[in-house]
């Protein structure tokens, strides 16, 4: 397998070598050739290795490929640690990835970067495998960065336009705050354990948890819940959970395929993988496994508000992606790493299909973003409103969808979790919040998602007569990879949520306290099967939730458009802190941003100019000029007057020689 | 009878008169090479009396050195203070101040 493990790396990096470097030579369709071909080969092997792992049983297998550097002991290694978690991350990246090339085709056809585009999203697909085949920390922090820096890239790839720059410094920045957090959390592993290679850390996490650290002076705190909480800080970044979420809205600026792959269905997961792959660790941890829950649920719940009134079409996605980010992350804390995994599963297939179906509606009306200016488009793009339709209905947990499998066991997860047997009052708060976050959420995703969808398929046509005239279906390399999007989203999640989440699948992938095994107690207790998962919604408030939603949204924005500017304007205020995003964005562009500008102003002008140039440097400079000034008023320049001071100067040393020594 | 003591006080005096001449000469450059002439003069005078009082044959040696460079010296300050005349028009020494910083 070591062959397969390493053609699935290096096909994309490849690729994206040739399509980057080669890029004129080849030519457009030669660069999407090359690339669609090496992502390919990764997708059909990596489909070969989750067929061996899942019907041939084939043991987990780790690997060192090539080691980089042994100093003091810390031995710095490329390996691959190929177990069942890593196998579904592989074909979910390798998977989506290849529709997002093939759907770039269309989306990017007209766009001058056409070659760098596919050269950087093969690098994206490269990194995202390093990342999650990685057997040890420092590849996994490799991984990590090169995500980041094609998502960089990307988010500014239209780089003439202000805003994507912007929006790209901002998510840079912003993943710097989370990438800070987890490089100390490496460290810490380090510092406890000597080793970077998962197995040896995990071996020896028992000891870790018993150790303390004195972060602040006589604050003896537990080693592995700083590790936990400092790692899970890195994937707060990654993963854009409050409060640092606020790179993935705006990153939007992107082109749409760029939003599918790497802002929704693969990148931004990568915090989820994480810590589920830590899963030894963060066990152990109970007050850290608390902070991830309450993060969790935050952003499940309030990024989702967000949703409600944005008005460009893929922000709406954007914002649904934060809220369902947050549902996978209230899972984590739940100790329900299998449904957190399971939900980033069918959330990359739904979602990476809601938003290639969004960048479809855009391509047709010509790049308009605006949900406010489209309407009635359902009767032009059959397709597209029935894959989006897919899309939507997965995302609000449509019984028998595969987002309906994912979201309904989680939200059972995080009820029966370990937080609600817990005895203290912290536990039942924290159980509370995240519970009731989960709950309301169902409605808020309801109301957001098929508010957008009313307003762009269904209701009046408001686009302009121009706009209206072109609108058609967009050709087969869009619409073929979202109906090969549609169809998991639609029903993955019948047939994998039995294995996945209760007949063990992930075996020792993944490694949870028997205390905390909420999972084992569903299967006992609540898990009859798909079959009778969706005979049962009635039983679960879930459903009637969502239902309750989707009637809302068609209330409002169908049957009654009116109402929602009433609203609006009886609760400005309420509308006035969602729509600016709860000042986040001026509390960090207007507090840290100019805050930290203002400090560097100061420093540079009172500091640097005035104490170091003025005081240090020049003020030195005219202190001698000034006494300078002063002595040269005994200078003449006659020669005389210097031959008599020299006279008497030796007459003095002479007399001194003679008579005083 | 002359003794050493009478060549040293010569000697001193050339050399005195030479200082006093170079400290009060404002008006001639040339005075002013004269007075160093004469200031190697009297340190020559020093050497020989003492070469003739010590029975040692170097300091004449010396003397005939000194004469050497002070005439070679003489024809470089002498080529200095023709080019200067050309340059200012002058050699009267207290018009000579662009020395002062």
């Amino acid at each position: 397998m070591y062959n397969y493990y390493l053609t699935i790396v290096l096909a994309p990096l490849a690729a994206a070598i040739i399509a980057g470097l080669a890029g004129k030579k080849i030519g457009r369709t030669g660069a999407h050739w090359v690339t669609i071909v090496g992502v390919g080969i990764s997708c059909v092997l990596s489909l070969v290795v989750l067929k061996n792992m899942f019907w041939g049983g084939a043991a987990p297998e780790n690997i060192s490929v090539y080691t980089w550097a042994v100093t003091d002991g810390l031995r710095m290694e490329v390996g691959f640690l190929v177990d069942r978690l890593t196998a579904l991350m592989m074909c979910v990246v390798t998977f989506v990835s290849l529709m997002v090339h093939i759907y770039t085709i269309g989306y990017m056809h007209e766009d001058p970067g056409y070659q760098r585009f596919f050269s950087f999203i093969s690098l994206f697909t490269f990194s995202m495998l390093m990342l999650v085949m990685s057997n040890n920390f420092l590849q996994l922090f490799f991984g990590w960065e090169a995500v980041g820096l094609v998502s960089y890239l990307l988010i500014g790839f239209w780089y003439t336009r202000e805003s994507a720059i912007f929006a790209n410094l901002k998510a840079f920045l912003v993943n710097r705050v989370g990438d800070f957090g987890f490089i100390l959390g490496i460290a810490g592993v380090v510092m406890f354990t000597g080793s970077l290679d998962y197995a040896t850390v995990f071996g020896s996490a028992e000891s870790v948890a018993g150790q303390t650290i004195e972060v602040l002076p006589g604050n003896p705190w537990n080693a592995m819940t700083v590790i936990c909480i400092l790692l899970f800080i890195g994937a707060m970044g990654k993963s854009a959970q409050a409060p640092l979420h606020v790179w993935l809205p705006d990153s939007m600026e992107g082109p749409t395929p760029i939003s599918a792959l790497i802002h929704a269905a693969t990148m931004v997961t990568a915090g989820i993988f994480m810590v589920a792959r830590m899963s030894p660790l963060f066990e152990l941890s109970t007050p850290a496994l608390g902070f991830v829950i309450i993060i969790g649920a935050v952003t499940a719940f309030f990024m989702g508000l967000l949703g409600i009134v944005q008005n460009d079409i893929k922000r709406v996605v954007a914002y649904s992606t934060l809220s369902q980010l947050g549902y996978m992350t209230v899972a984590l804390g739940a100790s329900a790493y299998s449904a957190a995994i399971f939900h980033l599963m069918t959330h990359a297939f739904f979602k990476a299909l809601l938003f290639l179906a969004a960048g479809s509606v855009i391509i047709a009306m010509h790049h308009e973003q605006d949900i406010r200016k489209m309407g009635g488009v359902r009767k032009y793009m059959p397709i597209t409103y029935w894959t989006a339709l897919v899309g939507s209905l997965a995302l609000i947990g449509f019984p028998g969808s595969s987002g309906f499998f994912s979201k309904d066991l989680l939200i059972e997860a995080v009820k029966e979790s370990h937080w609600h047997q817990g005895a203290t009052a912290g536990d039942q708060l924290t159980y509370w919040i995240a519970y009731l976050s989960v709950l309301l959420g169902v409605f808020v995703t309801a109301l957001y998602t098929f508010r957008m969808f009313f307003l762009v398929f269904h209701g009046e046509e408001r686009m302009d007569a121009k706009t209206q005239s072109h609108l058609h279906e967009t050709p087969a390399v869009v619409t073929a990879p979202l109906i090969l999007l549609a169809i998991p989203s639609a029903v993955i999640g019948w047939f994998t949520a039995g294995p996945v989440l209760f007949d063990g699948y992930f075996g020792d992938a993944i490694q949870v306290q028997s205390a905390h095994d909420v999972l084992a107690h569903l299967k006992d207790t609540f898990w009859h099967g798909s079959a009778g998962l969706v005979m049962h919604i009635y039983a679960s408030p879930v459903f009637y939730l969502a239902a309750l939603g989707v009637l809302t949204a068609w209330f409002l924005y169908l049957k009654r458009p009116d109402i929602p500017a009433t609203i609006k304007e009886k609760v400005s205020g309420l509308y006035n802190l969602l729509d600016r995003k709860y000042y986040f964005d001026d509390l960090y562009i207007k507090g840290f941003a100019a805050g930290g500008r203002n400090l560097g102003k100061f420093l540079w002008q009172k500091g640097d100019e005035l104490i170091i140039d003025g005081f240090l440097v020049n003020g030195t400079a005219k202190t001698v000029g000034r006494l300078a000034g002063v002595m040269r008023q005994i200078q003449t320049g006659y020669l005389y007057t210097y031959a008599f001071a020299m006279i008497i100067g030796l007459t003095m040393l002479l007399g001194w020689l003679i008579w005083l020594r | 009878m002359i003794g050493l003591q009478h060549y040293l006080t010569v000697s001193a005096m050339l050399f005195v008169l030479s200082i006093v001449g170079i400290i009060i000469n404002r008006k001639n450059l040339i005075l002013l090479l004269m007075c160093i002439e004469l200031m190697l003069l009297a340190v020559n005078t020093n050497f020989i009396a003492f070469s003739r009082f010590l029975g040692d044959e170097t300091g004449q040696v010396f003397v005939f050195f000194i004469l050497t460079v002070a005439a070679a010296e003489a024809a470089i300050g002498l080529a200095i203070l023709v080019v200067l005349f050309r340059n200012r028009r002058s050699i009267a020494v207290q018009e000579l101040n662009t020395l002062k910083g």
